[in-house]
């Protein structure tokens, strides 16, 4: 909502500077968002006192040999007049005419003042002295674009004096006249009645202490009685309380009084013609949205249903399959919740949210059935959001308008057609209110505005304080709740805590104290699944990856990347309105993202080694709510250390599958669990992993699968345009969080440190190629119990010594007892039992 | 024959002080003052001697030996000096050749951020409470105060699922109500992270995902001025102590009185520039107190309780402190960005 100073001077008086006002709206809730400067101290264009000012054109001579120009003859207030060569198209129509009577003034802009040059992109530009037909031009009448005022270059400002207008005097500084500074205030959803010049004046006042002046609103009715020429029925008043009709007649279209078109124009509106201003200045100021309908066009159609008898208006609900062509011209198919305006001929408008084009004023339209009416604000809302329009109407009216101001705004938009477009108002008003708008009264207990604000006012305080927003309250007492009495233009008060807002308001924000918080401390539960998902992060931080964070929002497509034969795809969330057609259901791999985010970023990186930790969102068919799980995903590529002049370049040294695995067993071990890795089942299409190269994750004990990992897929790499350099595979892993972190053990159990020492000793192992290290290496830990304490895999060797199909295992094994020193036949005869237990487990045989 | 003996001592000396390296030196021990040595061989000469001068003579030789002895440890420290000097002058490294620097992996900006802010308020007793993405329209809005058609609902371009009911929560404020509904009967000191979805066109300034925070206390005597006073110390901690902030009416359908939170600009400290569009303030979060309506929802008698809530964005967050042009940064997953805040304290 942009407001013009000057405007809203009308309602309030204004002291203090624009800022400060600014500052001290900001402070109440209306946000002022910019402070925007025309003509005065501060703004971008100045018009400097002694160089741009009101001047008296007093004659309009033409120009010799020239068509396009003419002269005008300026009093601006010196010893002498002065001559200013125009163009304006607006000046031709008074040539050689006597202008005695006419008091016609325009903006006189003299050389070395700075205008915008609609010719040069509207740059500032200084005004030099010129030659033109032989005429010295050393200044210049100006249009509303060269001041920086609009968009308006069709002519030059003329303006008559006004009562909205400083007094004119030849010579008056312009920036007196026209000088204004805007505010342009973001106008919040439950203070949609400062959508208005008035709505922002009665809380200037209610901030300031200042007098709030509510506009004047006499009407002069003197033309033929509208009863029983107009009559007006609502079908459902809960939908419409309240509809306002008057009659204006005999009309005359055109611009209307220069005053007005400058308000609207600061006020961001474009000025078009005197009816349609009125309606958008009265909107604006009262805050009552108004519509105009063209009467004759009423009453033919009236003739069509009841031969010279009275317009029938009629708001109703839409019909089943009605359409109407609105005043943009578009053809709307309605539906049956949205209220009409509508004669039995058919509909007229879409209440409150846009006209009708059939009923609309045109150029010739002489005679104005003016609305003014109020409409319950959902419907509106949802009327709007249905038909995609999105109207100043429609903004007020779905957020409320009180149905009291809809006689005021008609009252007002009557009078100024009167005024500024020369009608004549029909006697009597339509004032069709069924269900009049209850007075709201609330109790308002002064401890709970103790209790909520952390304030301590007296009775009298608070009652002052509501008082200058207009509200009613009775002989204030200390004891026993306040009668607070919501004054009608406010439909935003339901209970007391609106009431607590209003006076901390109105109070001040900057002045309620700031305490500490002294209330009960709850119980501190923690958040353990956080705790562990932070150091599942940490973990992989401290492991040298990088963490991500990736869209949750994806495409089936995307995912299907990560399977090499097409499938059903699952089922999604999907959305019903995605903003991007890349960005339509919530995924269900978190895989998918960071192969994504590795793949874009080995555009420039040979080394990926990323991680992310988050939701994914899978689905049961029928279901509306998905299950959200959270995960991990790694992703591992490229060399294993990053470049280093030192360091010849080994092209072998890249990451690999025992990396990744490293990387896993490090994740899970330092959250205290112990891991076991099991051969994949033989790759199917529907993982992203290659046969032989990928491993589930099973948790220690009960061997639940806990994820997976292993090498990607060339393939399902190729698809995401991850393609490494030969002999440089694609890691990847993916882990269960949610049930991983059930699994971890309460408190980490911390072992003695060994007395007496332990022994080392070698063992190579001849194994079959199909036994898995893992078994050989539990077979030894169970043979050698209890001596046995540690296990270590040093080398794996085949060749032709040991013989195809077998592989040699080398192991550094740890004894150690808890209360000896061991001794040589200890160990030669738990050696003999090792080897002789493990050949019958895994037909291991000792490598000479 | 001990007038010979001074002269044997100054030529003895003489050629010590001409060794030019460890292994001269050697030799010249073996020759002088070895076991075998030319010096050592003069005792054996006592026989030539006068018995009466055998005393002196013998007194004088040990002189020298002792004398050249330690001329002969001094000779060596500084050969073997030298020899090191020279040896490390030969095997001297060029320093500012680049260091070799461990991989380090990093947590990405809207982590480390969040950490933050749940420290803080952890310290004053909230604790994280987790809430699901995909929710139902009532839990998102319904709950909150926002019944359909609803103006607020403008506030924020909701994305809907294929079931008309259910939405990506627009704000993790939904939580509030699962938070009170599990903690209820007692007091509720909680902070809710998490991702919050908006319809918008991306552009550096608006994305259609980004994470929240929520802050929620609800207590028998929680007021205003404690929300006022629990946001300031955030502020400080989080921005610093000097850092002036305001609060000011604003809206949101679930609190009531509702407020904003500014703090003066870091850029231009309170003076007006770009970064806070000429106000001198930055809006970093919105708050008031908990609407009746909504401790109600979650089970609370607002005669009795009372609470405020907050929320604000950590990209933003993020944004503002740290010089950040272009929210889409956040999810494009550069690592020529992501590595950046491997430098964040």
């Amino acid at each position: 909502m942009r407001v013009p100073l000057n405007w809203l001077g009308d309602f309030v008086e204004l002291d203090g500077s624009p800022d400060e006002l600014a500052e001290l709206l900001t402070n109440a809730g209306l946000e002022v968002k910019a402070i925007d400067r025309f003509g005065v101290d501060g703004a971008e264009l100045p018009w400097p006192a002694d160089l741009v000012m009101a001047a008296r054109v007093l004659r309009v001579d033409p120009v010799p040999d020239a068509d396009r120009l003419v002269l005008a003859t300026v009093d601006y207030g010196a010893d002498s007049t002065r001559q200013v060569i125009t163009g304006a198209p607006n000046l031709f129509p008074y040539l050689d005419q006597d202008l005695g009577g006419a008091d016609l003034w325009g903006a006189l802009l003299l050389a070395g003042a700075s205008y915008r040059n609609p010719y040069r992109d509207l740059k500032i530009t200084r005004l030099k002295p010129k030659k033109l037909r032989g005429i010295t031009s050393d200044a210049m009448l100006c249009s509303a674009v060269e001041l920086g005022l609009g968009e308006d270059h069709e002519g030059i400002i003329l303006f008559e004096p006004a009562d909205e207008l400083p007094t004119l005097e030849p010579g008056r500084p312009l920036t007196e006249v026209l000088g204004d500074v805007v505010l342009d205030i973001d106008v919040i959803p439950n203070i949609a009645r400062c959508a208005s010049i008035m709505g922002v004046a009665r809380e200037v006042a209610a901030l300031t202490g200042a007098e709030f002046r509510p506009p004047a609103v006499p009407l002069t009715m003197d033309g033929p009685p509208i009863e029983g020429r107009v009559e007006v029925t609502t079908e459902n008043p809960e939908l419409n309380p309240r509809f306002v009709a008057l009659l204006i007649e005999g009309i005359e279209q055109g611009a209307s009084p220069y005053w007005m078109q400058h308000r609207l124009q600061l006020a961001g509106q474009r000025p078009i013609g005197n009816v349609v201003d009125i309606s958008n200045y009265v909107m604006l100021e009262v805050g009552q949205p108004n519509h105009t309908f063209d009467y004759d066009l009423l009453r033919q159609r009236a003739d069509s249903y009841a031969k010279s008898g009275p317009v029938r208006i009629v708001t109703r609900l839409a019909h089943e399959d009605e359409r109407l062509t609105t005043l943009d011209a578009t053809e709307r198919e309605l539906r049956t919740n949205q209220i009409m305006v509508a004669d039995p001929a058919g509909s007229l408008s879409v209440g409150g949210v846009m006209g009708g084009r059939d009923s609309e004023i045109g150029p010739e339209t002489r005679n104005v059935l003016l609305e003014a009416a109020a409409w319950e604000r959902r419907s509106i809302r949802r009327t709007q959001r249905q038909l995609g329009v999105h109207t100043e109407a429609g903004f007020r009216f779905s957020r409320g308008v009180h149905p009291s101001q809809a006689l005021l705004g008609a009252r007002r938009a009557a009078e100024l057609l009167r005024l500024h477009a020369g009608g004549t108002i029909a006697e009597g008003i339509v004032d069709h209110y069924p269900q009049p708008a209850p007075d709201v009264a609330v109790d308002f207990d002064l401890g709970y505005l103790r209790r909520l604000s952390g304030l301590d006012l007296s009775a009298e305080e608070t009652a002052d304080l509501l008082r200058r927003l207009e509200f009613g309250v009775d002989a204030a007492t200390d004891s026993g709740p306040l009668r607070v009495t919501v004054p009608d233009h406010r439909l935003d008060i339901e209970g007391q805590h609106d009431l607590v807002e209003e006076v901390c308001r109105i109070y001040g924000y900057d002045r309620i104290p700031s305490t500490v918080l002294s209330d009960v401390l709850p119980p501190q539960r923690g958040n353990r699944e956080q705790s562990f998902e932070d150091r599942v992060k940490d973990t992989l931080a401290d492991l040298g990856l990088q963490e991500v964070v990736s869209y949750r929002l994806t495409t089936p497509e995307a995912e299907a990347k990560l399977h090499l034969e097409d499938a059903e795809p699952p089922p999604y969330v999907r959305l019903a309105n995605p903003s991007t057609q890349d960005r339509v259901v919530m995924r269900r791999s978190l895989l998918a993202s960071v192969l994504e985010a590795a793949a874009s970023n080995s555009r420039f990186e040979d080394r990926l080694a990323l991680f992310e930790v988050g939701r994914v969102f899978p689905v049961e068919q029928g279901d509306a709510l998905p299950e959200e799980r959270e995960r991990a995903a790694i992703v591992l590529s490229g060399p294993r250390r990053s470049s280093h002049w030192q360091a010849a370049d080994n092209p072998d040294d890249c990451f690999d599958f025992f990396d990744m695995k490293g990387v896993v067993e490090t994740v899970l071990d330092r959250l205290g669990l112990r891991v076991e890795f099991a051969a994949a089942e033989a790759a199917s299409a529907a993982t992203p992993y290659r046969a032989g190269r990928s491993a589930t994750v099973l948790l220690g004990g009960e061997g639940e699968p806990v994820g997976l990992l292993g090498e990607v897929h060339p393939a399902v790499a190729a698809n995401f345009g991850l393609e490494p350099a030969a002999g440089s595979p694609v890691l990847a892993a993916e882990l269960d969080l949610d049930r991983i972190l059930e699994r971890i053990p309460a408190s980490l159990q911390v072992e003695p440190v060994p007395v007496y020492p332990e022994v080392r000793e070698d063992l190579a192992l001849i194994v079959d190629e199909s036994t898995p290290a893992a078994s050989v290496e539990a077979a030894l830990l169970k043979a050698g119990k209890p001596l046995l304490c540690a296990v270590e895999l040093f080398d794996v060797f085949r060749g032709e010594a040991i013989g195809e199909g077998s592989k040699s295992l080398a192991y550094h094994l740890t004894l150690r007892a808890p209360n000896r020193t061991l001794r040589d036949r200890d160990t030669k005869k738990l050696r003999r039992r090792i080897l002789g237990q493990v050949e019958r487990s895994v037909g291991a045989r000792l490598r000479e | 024959m001990i007038d010979q003996l001074d002269d044997i001592e100054a030529r003895v000396s003489a050629a010590l002080n001409a060794t030019a390296d460890l292994d001269a030196l050697e030799e010249w021990r073996r020759a002088t003052i070895g076991r075998k040595g030319e010096v050592q061989l003069l005792t054996r000469r006592m026989g030539e001697i006068d018995p009466a001068d055998r005393p002196a003579f013998g007194k004088r030789i040990n002189e020298i030996k002792i004398s050249l002895q330690a001329a002969f440890e001094a000779r060596q420290e500084a050969l073997t000096r030298a020899a090191h000097d020279a040896e490390a002058d030969a095997e001297s490294l060029d320093v500012t050749l680049p260091g070799r620097r461990p991989v380090l992996g990093g947590l990405h900006p809207s982590t480390l951020v969040m950490r933050r802010i749940e420290r803080i308020f952890g310290d004053m007793g909230f604790q994280t409470y987790r809430s699901p993405d995909v929710v139902t329209d009532q839990l998102n809005f319904g709950d909150l105060n926002m019944p359909p058609d609803h103006p607020a609902r403008d506030m924020q371009d909701t994305f809907y699922t294929t079931d008309p009911s259910v939405v990506l929560r627009t704000h993790t404020s939904g939580g509030q109500i699962l938070a009170m509904q599990e903690q209820h009967p007692a007091p509720v000191r909680v902070i809710l992270p998490g991702m919050c979805y908006r319809n918008e066109q991306i552009t550096s300034r608006s994305e259609i995902q980004f994470h929240q925070i929520e802050g929620l206390a609800v207590g028998p005597a929680i007021t205003f001025a404690d929300l006022k006073g629990t946001l300031t110390e955030f502020a400080r901690r989080l921005f610093g102590h000097g850092r002036g902030a305001r609060f000011r009416a604003s809206y949101f359908p679930f609190t009531e009185p509702s407020a904003e939170m500014d703090i003066a600009c870091f850029l231009c400290d309170g003076k007006g520039c770009q970064l806070c569009k000429e106000t001198g303030w930055l809006e970093i979060l919105g708050c008031g107190m908990v609407h009746p309506t909504v401790l109600r929802n979650g089970g609370y008698d607002p005669e009795k309780w009372s609470g405020f809530a907050f929320g604000m964005g950590p990209e933003r967050i993020a944004m503002l402190r740290h010089g950040i042009r272009d929210i889409r940064y956040f999810w494009s997953n550069d690592l020529r960005f992501l590595r950046q805040f491997q430098r964040f304290v």
